[in-house]
Formats: C-alpha cells, structure tokens, sequence
C-alpha cells in the first residue's frame, strides 16, 4: 500500500501590488509537482500572476486555547488616534 | 454538484452541557469555527460525514457525465463538458481539503468510499443514456445542487464555507451550458426533441429526491439545522427548485413527468405528486443501477494509479537525499 | 489548397491528442492529475478548434469545426501516428505528450513569424502552453523514470513503444513549400534536445528508431483511429443537419 502523499498550502496573488492569500491546499509529492498542481487546480479562471506553496506540516500556528491571553490584552486604547483629544482647530491629524 | 440529505450521520456528543451551551452560543452569534478549535465530538463527526460524502459525490459524479466527453456532439460542447467535468473533480478536491482540516486525510476518505462504507449522492448511479442526458443533468442535477449548495456558503465551519464559496463561483456555468444544451435540442428535430424529453423523463423524479427525505422523516436535520451546518430543511429546498425550474421546463415546452404538478396559489409554490420513496431508499442503499460500476471505476483508476503514486514518492525521496547529500560533498 | 491541408494535418494532430487526453478524465492516478489532464486536452483541443476554422476558411466552401471534425473518416484524416496512439499507462500518456509538445513548442515559436496573421495568432497562444506542457510532462517522465523498479520499467517500455512514431513529426507533408507554416525537419535538433535533458535527469536513454512508422499524413492509420473516430462521431453523424 502506497505512503500518504504530502499536503501542500496554496497561496496566491491576484496581481502585483496584493499580497499572496490562503486558497486551499492540495497533495503532491514533492514542491515542484504541488506548484504545477496549484497552477492547474487554483488558477483555472485568472485567479492570480504568482503561486507559493508551502508544505502543510512546515506551519506553525497558535493555538486556539491560547486566543485570549495571546489577543484579548492587545487591546490597549492608547494605541488609537481616538485616544488623544487634539482641538478642531489644529486640522487633520 | 451535490445535494441530498446526509443520510447516516451521527451528532450525538457527550460534552458537559456547560460546554455544548457555550459551543451554541457561538454558532447563533455566527462566529465561524475553525479547524483548531474546541468542538463537539458530534459536530466534527457530522462535518467529516457531510464534507466527505459531499467530495464523494464530486468525484463520483466525473463518471456519468465523463461518459460523453467522448462523444459529445460538436467541439464547443466537448471543450465545455470536459471544463465542467474538471470543475467536478476539483470541487472534490476543494471539499477533501475542507474535510482534511478536521482530522481525517484524503486517503483514509478515499478507502472508504472504494470500500463502501463511504456514501455519495445517489443520483450518479443512476446511468446516462443519451447526450441529451448530459444537458438535463447540468439543467436539473446542477440545478438542485445550487439550490443546496448557496446556503452551505454560510456554514458555520469555516474552511468548508469557504470552500462552498469557491464552489458556488465556478458552479455558476454549468447550470447555464446545461440549460442551453437542453434549450438546442428542444428547439431541434422531432429526434432531438424526443431525446431530451426522454432525458428528462429520467431525471426528473431522482433530482427531486435530491433534497433528501421529508423533512418530517429526516433524523439529522435539527442538529445540523441548530449548528447552523444546514441553513434550510430538505423540503423547503425541494419547494425552492421546483418553483424555480417550472417556468424554465415551460419555456421550451418540455413536460415534467409529474401529472400532479400545478401551482398552489394559497401557498405560492407548486404542489407535486408523492415521491417513490422506495425507490429512493433502494438507491441510497446502493441498489441504484450504476452503483457497482462507479465504485469499480473508481477503484480502478485508485489501483492502477497506484505505481504512479509510488514511483512519485519515491523520486521526492531521491531527491531530497541527492539535495542532502549535495552540500556535503562540496565540503 | 496545400495551406487547407497542412491546416487540416496540424488540427487533426491537436484534435486526436486532445480526444485522446481527455479519455483519462475521471480515471486518473490522483486527484490533481484529473485537474492537470483536462488542461492540457482542453489547450490542445482549443487550438484544433481555431485550426479548423481557419482551414474552413481558407478553403472556402463553407465548411465549419464541426463538419473538418466530425464529417472525415479514418482515411481523412492526417494525424501523426504519435497522437493517436492509445492512453495505455500513465507513462505512455506522458511520454506522448512530451513527445508531441517538445516539438510544437519550437514549431509554434517559429511561426509566431509568419506572414500570415491568423497563423500567428493561433502560435501566441500554443507557444505558452506547449511550454506548460513540456513542464507538466516531462516532470512527470523524470519521476516515473527515476522513481521505483516498476515504473522505470514502464517508462522504459513507453519510450520502446513510442520511439518508431518519432521520424513522422519531422515530415513536412502537405506543408511543403507553404511559406507562411514553419518547416518540421528542422526542428529535429531542438527537440533532441528537449528530450535528452528530460531523460537525462529521469535516467533514460532515447534511441531513434531506425525503421520509422509513418502513414498518417496520407490516412493510413493504425486500428485504433477508426475506433475513436466512430465513438468521438457517433452522435454528430446519427443526426445529420442537426445543431447542437
């Protein structure tokens, strides 16, 4: 019985000037094929001018468990303009 | 294309009340889960089902239509069914992937449907017989898995929502070279008319099934319906597609096979005859006339794609000890 | 007229490639591959298309796609023997289809030169995806040659069984002394080429044969043209004068 064939990440640009974006994933065995998958299976109406692959298990994400204390005390509301009171005068800010 | 209720699927979970409450809160405030998540056991065993037997029937469903690539009548046909029937196979990819997200690979999913325990949309075991077919089947097939598929763009699981979102863009022609198909041959020779009346004659009643059981004998529906997997109920889909292709089945002046059909004014929607639930159950149990062909010739191309597969990893193999041993003797 | 039939010769070859590509829909090795065959059947047969209709044309008589495709028999039509030959394996399908756009990549790069415009433009668009498939496919003979002892042994027998179809690419046929079309012999050395660095890296060694097959040109085809014909056929002619 044959081994799992690799899981890819697929990301691509719509056209210059955007960055690369999540579109799915895909199998191949190794990164040439997964870039010639991702042109035939991702880009068959125009989808985009730049491909990248990333091999699925190369990722590391944060774990949802930690979402709170990783994002919820980011929220620090010095950080905003709207924090800092500046007369109407002055103009734009 | 796809529809049908999910037949099979269990939801049941075990998870404090505490927990499934709070789960539920998060899904009526329409807060997308992800694939890391915490989640019920039952939602996620509900999703790998759904999602699988979804991507099943995309890939199953390459076979009948496949079976005219062949022979389709003239070359703008050709190139547009081969388009589409690619589109298939890439909806079951986009799908498989959804589905790998939660836990279950695409091989694993593959076995099962080659062994059977995996179950598809039963309306591709059903055979297609004339090129007209091809025309119905991106009419009224494509038709009912649009009508199922738009509310799945809002799915509360992300990865298989966005999916559908992908699935829904590329799905939008094939109902169209469908209908324009049937429109040629209902406007064609008394043989061509023939044919296609023919063709829908067939497939009328299986796309009606489509939407899956009466909502009254559906199990799985207000689970799915709470977790907001599901946005509508088998019927109230079923009303929708009917009132949709009614005027669309007049227009070219072609009769729908249901002598009971005629529209409701009270309620403002079509009321038709009683669906042979038998025969719906014989299909969905795996009695449907094509079912032992498809999964044969999807085993087959698994099997003799099999060396293929091999030879490709092995060459990755070779190629990343050729990559490592490269720097070493440079040194 | 030599311009209608080295037109008809360059479609049927598209057309018959594309026909046969298309066959592996649904059936391939793995899912991406179902993805990636359709495109190169759907380029190669998207360029017969505008080749038909351009040798319509020029022929004047009134004739569409669909008559040059579906309304010539076996001994009409002037395929290479390469094209038609049947999917087999994997192996063979890839081989073929390096074979066939190893040599229309140059082919087309040549006459995106040519004086006649319509030739020009169907070249614009075939160039970039002959170069595609020469990627795709020979990606894939690298792979099988290098890869295990079966598929080495499969490619292998691909590339015995494949080599006597070669010597006809390299015929001018109906196309000699039409100007504004490329001349074939003289890509021989550029596709030598392509295919050596594809089977140097997938460790094989090509052998030109020395009793070549040829015949096509003049529709003398091997048996299983026929068969596809009538399949690809059947429809189109059980319902004479019908639109589609």
């Amino acid at each position: 019985m044959s081994g799992e064939v690799p899981l890819w990440e697929v990301f691509i640009r719509p056209r210059n000037g955007l960055a690369h974006k999540h579109v799915g994933s895909l199998h191949a065995t190794d990164e040439v094929m997964a870039l010639q998958a991702a042109r035939d299976v991702y880009t068959r109406r125009g989808e985009g001018n730049s491909i990248w692959v990333v091999a699925s298990n190369a990722i590391t994400a944060s774990d949802p468990d930690q979402a709170g204390e990783n994002f919820e005390p980011g929220e620090k509301i010095y950080r905003h303009p709207t924090f800092y009171e500046i007369p109407d005068e002055v103009g734009h800010m | 294309m796809y529809s049908q209720g999910l037949i099979g699927a269990d939801g049941r979970s075990e998870e404090t009340p505490e927990f499934l409450a709070a789960f539920q809160a998060r899904v009526d405030a329409e807060t997308k889960i992800e694939p890391n998540d915490d989640m019920p056991e039952g939602y996620r065993r509900t999703l790998v089902r759904q999602i699988g037997q979804h991507a099943h029937s995309e890939i199953v469903g390459m076979l009948p239509e496949g079976n005219w690539i062949t022979r389709a009548p003239s070359l703008r046909r050709k190139a547009a069914l081969l388009a589409k029937v690619q589109d298939e196979g890439g909806h079951g990819l986009y799908l498989y992937s959804a589905a790998e997200t939660l836990g279950v690979s695409r091989k694993q999913m593959t076995e099962e449907l080659l062994d059977g325990r995996a179950k598809y949309s039963s309306i591709f075991n059903y055979p297609t017989l004339s090129w007209a077919d091809i025309g119905i089947i991106g009419w009224l097939v494509d038709g009912a898995a649009i009508m199922n598929q738009i509310p799945l763009c809002r799915c509360s699981y992300g990865p298989y929502a966005r999916a559908m979102i992908r699935v829904c863009k590329e799905e939008s022609f094939h109902q169209r070279q469908g209908y324009e198909i049937v429109m040629k041959l209902a406007q064609g020779t008394p043989e061509q008319k023939a044919m296609v009346q023919d063709a829908l004659n067939r497939w009328w009643w299986p796309s009606i099934m489509m939407f899956g059981p009466h909502d009254a004998d559906s199990q799985h529906s207000d689970q799915s319906m709470a977790w907001k997997i599901k946005r509508f109920t088998n019927d109230e889909l079923r009303q929708k597609f009917i009132d949709a292709t009614v005027p669309q089945a007049e227009y070219l002046d072609l009769t729908l096979p249901d002598p009971d059909l005629k529209w409701n004014e009270e309620k403002g929607g079509y009321d038709h005859g009683p669906i042979d639930w038998d025969e719906f159950w014989r299909v969905v149990k795996g009695f449907g006339p094509m079912a032992k062909d498809r999964v044969k010739a999807r085993k087959k191309a698994w099997d003799d794609g099999e060396w293929v597969r091999e030879a490709a990893l092995a060459h990755a193999e070779k190629r990343k000890a050729r990559a490592q041993a490269a720097p070493m003797a440079a040194e | 007229m030599a311009l209608f039939d080295a037109l008809l010769e360059l479609a049927d070859d598209h057309l018959v490639l594309g026909h046969r590509v298309s066959e592996w829909c649904g059936h391939a090795p793995m899912l991406e591959e179902d993805l990636a065959m359709p495109n190169m059947a759907l380029d190669v047969i998207g360029t017969a298309r505008s080749l038909y209709d351009y040798a319509g044309k020029v022929e004047g008589a009134g004739r569409d796609e669909d008559d040059l495709a579906y309304l010539r028999g076996e001994r009409e039509y002037r395929n290479l023997l390469l094209v038609e030959r049947p999917n087999e394996d994997f192996a063979h399908t890839m081989l073929r289809q390096l074979y066939f756009a190893a040599f229309m990549h140059p082919y087309w790069t040549a006459a995106l030169t040519s004086q006649d415009e319509t030739i020009q433009g169907i070249a614009g668009k075939a160039v970039k995806e002959m170069a595609y498939h020469i990627r795709h496919a020979g990606e894939w003979v690298v792979r099988l040659g290098d890869g295990t002892e079966e598929s080495a042994r499969r490619m292998a027998d691909a590339v015995q069984s494949l080599s006597i179809y070669v010597g006809e690419l390299f015929e001018e046929g109906a196309a000699e002394g039409v100007d504004v079309l490329p001349s074939r012999a003289a890509i021989r050395d550029e596709w030598l080429a392509t295919v050596k660095r594809v089977f140097d890296e997938a460790g094989l060694t090509f052998e030109d044969s020395k009793f070549p097959q040829t015949g096509g040109r003049s529709g003398v085809h091997g048996e299983g043209l026929g068969h596809m014909l009538a399949e690809m056929q059947s429809v189109h002619r059980a319902h004479p004068g019908a639109t589609w």
